[in-house]
């Protein structure tokens, strides 16, 4: 309930406040809520499964965005950072995919 | 990132019955992970939103790649070299314009001012200013034509810039005709007493006229009379058709 409802306001804040994003932050930011993202769909997963723990969601969350976060930079500083944050798109993408897929499974039995 | 993970430890067994310091304990924690959460898929929900808003707002040049802006930063430069161009262009041709507009104007001024020049020189418009006004009486019908345009002759000599005779304006052409009781001006008749209405030094024309052996001595050795009065504010309103020329051409 608690995720949802956060989820929930946190959107509405952001549509209302329109804050526009800083330059540093911008080749970030997408990065980073993919990341987000991911846990989140890791954490309803492991709900899902009965596994689920806070303690290791909310650091699988931090460390998800601040990893995330960092291969860009990383790949910044080396001059493959369009390259870069492709590829932990497209990893995050099959990772989300996955638990997506496991959740359905839970929820269609199918 | 292993939140799929099975995790070491699970929950507190509810077989054993926990001490009152452990449920405490874990109540706080579970407290405490719940604030986390909700602080972290807020933020999440709010960078979320941010994101997709300012994404949709330059959607235009973000998948460019590389070249492709370069080129179009190049066709950008290009065009605003040819825009400031085109600036200077109209700015000397806005200056071009307004010197010859100028130059227009202060020769239209400057003929306009010719125009009125001549035209009180040659009769063609009224004229107003200091100057005298002589009426010549001729009782015995004595002043002949040359009297007259003596007179005439001797207020140009004075400094005379228009007259008139009797409403006739006399002009560089103006003859002055006929015999002694009849003359007459460029053709029209004009009758005594002849009234001379003269622009100038009042003092230099009136002085011209009674120097000894002057017009006002002859036409008083005629047995005429004349009478001069000065004044600041004469009116030589009549006009005398301008005369177009049937030979005379001007020379370039």
């Amino acid at each position: 309930m608690i995720p949802i409802l956060g989820l929930a306001v946190g959107v509405v804040l952001g549509l209302l406040l329109d804050p526009s994003v800083p330059v540093w932050l911008q080749p970030y930011l997408p990065i980073a809520v993919v990341a987000a993202l991911d846990a989140v769909f890791g954490g309803i997963r492991a709900r899902f499964d009965g596994i689920f723990d806070a303690k290791v969601f909310v650091v699988s969350f931090v460390s998800n965005v601040v990893v995330a976060a960092l291969i860009v930079f990383l790949g910044d500083q080396l001059g493959v950072g369009a390259q870069l944050s492709t590829a932990v798109v497209v990893v995050l993408g099959i990772r989300i995919f996955g638990n997506a897929a496991a959740i359905r499974r839970h929820l269609f039995r199918a | 990132m292993d939140d799929d993970e099975p995790r070491e430890d699970p929950p507190a067994p509810p077989d054993e019955q926990p001490s009152l310091w452990h449920r405490l304990r874990h109540r706080r924690r579970d407290r405490l992970a719940a604030a986390l959460i909700g602080v972290l898929t807020l933020l999440l929900g709010f960078a979320f939103a941010v994101q997709v808003r300012s994404n949709d707002t330059d959607t235009t040049y973000s998948g460019a790649r590389e070249e492709d802006l370069v080129r179009i930063l190049d066709d950008v430069n290009a065009r605003e070299d040819r825009l400031r161009e085109q600036i200077a262009e109209q700015r000397t041709a806005l200056g071009q314009l307004s010197d010859t507009d100028s130059q227009a104007a202060a020769a239209l001024a400057e003929a306009q001012q010719r125009a009125t020049e001549l035209g009180i020189l040659n009769g063609s418009i009224a004229a107003q200013g200091p100057g005298l006004r002589m009426t010549i009486e001729d009782p015995g019908d004595q002043i002949t034509p040359a009297n007259l345009l003596n007179a005439v002759q001797e207020l140009r000599g004075a400094g005379a810039e228009t007259m008139q005779v009797d409403d006739v304006r006399i002009g560089v052409s103006s003859a002055v005709t006929g015999s002694a009781g009849a003359l007459q001006i460029d053709g029209q008749d004009i009758d005594a007493p002849y009234v001379v209405v003269v622009i100038g030094d009042p003092q230099v024309l009136a002085t011209a006229m009674d120097i000894p052996g002057g017009v006002s001595a002859t036409v008083r050795q005629r047995g005429g009379d004349v009478s001069i009065v000065q004044s600041e504010q004469v009116v030589v309103d009549a006009l005398r058709p301008l005369d177009q020329p049937q030979y005379a051409e001007p020379t370039d």
